[in-house]
């Protein structure tokens, strides 16, 4: 085999070219850029729900569907409340009739008319969009019609889905559903018309035993960030790695 | 090589031509990466103010002591004073122009969300006053004895 100088110049150079390529992709970024493609982010909503304070009525469903004009009588909802019944003899009662639209006014569970005496603990749970750091919904959908804000909020872009579904089967804590009206996917946006001028989410101001905040993780003086920082706080289904920014005081580890 | 080998190479690249403009055309010019990722970050960017344009309902009990100053005063003095207007009137928007009047839900499943008895010992329902809706005055709406705005037992008509 022989190989001529003209030859072995022209391979080294084309093959020095493309080795060279690949370095061009990575490039390097000031800090100015660095914190340019951060974002204005000096703004990162978080919730914190107090288990112990939820009385179960339900007027943040109520609020929620009214503000956020979810169909009223359809069995879909941003945020929901789950009632836990855990008998002395270890059997679970779960239920969230109507996503606890109209509250919890009944002792039966699940069509269990569950005794006081034979409760080891019961508690209620609300429950919405956990608008996660790594939100498994935003990385399945094929059209890039869902996404993460700068403040860390995931919305939807309405004009865009095209409803295929992948987000709602993708969301580990099924907060997700199908919006009849406007054919899309649909969740919980922390009421981002809301928060973004200034007010509570409409949950937040519906609630009137204080068990639900919402604020902001870089404030450092805010409620929700000191708690946070400072609390025993539980996050859902902390294992999917999928970093979610609702934070819970006293969860229970029956919660799925 | 001849002229007809490379025939299908031109139908190709028009192909690609073909459908490099057609995405121009129909793709917003905002949609993009914005700086950031294309794993959480690849959007179109003016969805985030059709999101902010959203009309807010709830307008928040600040709003309601604008004209209703007597009946603010008279539930601030009283333990429902946790309790938003709206809660119970419904969302005070476009009010008091259309609708004139808010409905008000005077119904008894509307106590019943905190008063039934839910002896539930990891939530403060329990010490919320309470009844048993099954032996206490079945059927009957509870503005009929109790005033919402002044729950007091000992003030009842």
């Amino acid at each position: 085999m022989s190989c001529s100088r003209r030859k072995f110049l022209k391979t080294a150079f084309t093959g020095g070219i493309a080795a060279s390529l690949p370095i061009s992709a990575f490039k390097l970024l000031t800090p100015a850029e660095a914190h340019a493609s951060i974002g204005d982010a000096d703004v990162r909503w978080a919730f914190l729900v107090d288990v112990q304070k939820c009385v179960g009525c339900g007027f943040c469903v109520k609020a929620c569907k009214n503000e956020n004009e979810v169909p009223y009588d359809a069995p879909i909802t941003r945020t929901w409340v789950e009632r836990y019944v855990i008998t002395k003899d270890n059997k679970e009662y779960i239920d969230s009739p109507m996503g606890a639209r109209d509250g919890f006014t009944s002792s039966t569970v699940e069509g269990h008319k569950v005794k006081p005496e034979d409760i080891s603990k019961a508690f209620f749970l609300p429950k919405l969009c956990n608008q996660c750091a790594n939100p498994p919904c935003v990385q399945v959908c094929p059209v890039g019609a869902t996404f993460q804000t700068n403040d860390g909020v995931v919305l939807i872009d309405r004009t865009w889905c095209i409803g295929c579904g992948y987000c709602i089967m993708a969301c580990p804590y099924g907060v997700r559903y199908f919006h009849p009206v406007y054919k899309t996917a649909d969740k919980c946006t922390f009421c981002y018309h809301r928060i973004t001028k200034g007010l509570k989410t409409a949950c937040v101001q519906a609630c009137p035993f204080g068990a639900r905040q919402i604020g902001n993780l870089k404030d450092p003086n805010d409620p929700v960030t000191k708690a946070v920082m400072t609390e025993r706080v539980g996050i859902l289904k902390d294992e999917y790695g999928t970093k979610p920014q609702v934070y819970y005081i006293g969860l229970d580890e029956r919660v799925r | 090589m001849k002229n007809y080998a490379w025939r299908p190479f031109a139908v190709a690249i028009a192909a690609i031509a073909l459908l490099l403009l057609a995405r121009a055309q129909l793709v917003p010019a905002d949609f993009g990466i914005h700086g950031k990722t294309f794993t959480y970050n690849f959007y179109r960017k003016s969805d985030i103010n059709d999101w902010k344009a959203i009309t807010v309902k709830y307008k928040g009990r600040n709003y309601c002591n604008q004209c209703h100053d007597e009946k603010f005063k008279e539930i601030m003095a009283s333990p429902h004073k946790i309790i938003q207007c709206e809660n119970c009137h419904g969302p005070a928007l476009g009010h008091p122009d259309n609708p004139e009047t808010l409905p008000i839900d005077k119904t008894r499943a509307l106590c019943l969300r905190c008063h039934a008895s839910l002896p539930y010992s990891l939530s403060n329902r329990e010490d919320l006053p309470a009844i048993d809706p099954d032996t206490h005055n079945p059927g009957q709406n509870c503005v009929e004895c109790h005033n919402p705005h002044n729950p007091s037992l000992e003030d009842m008509k």
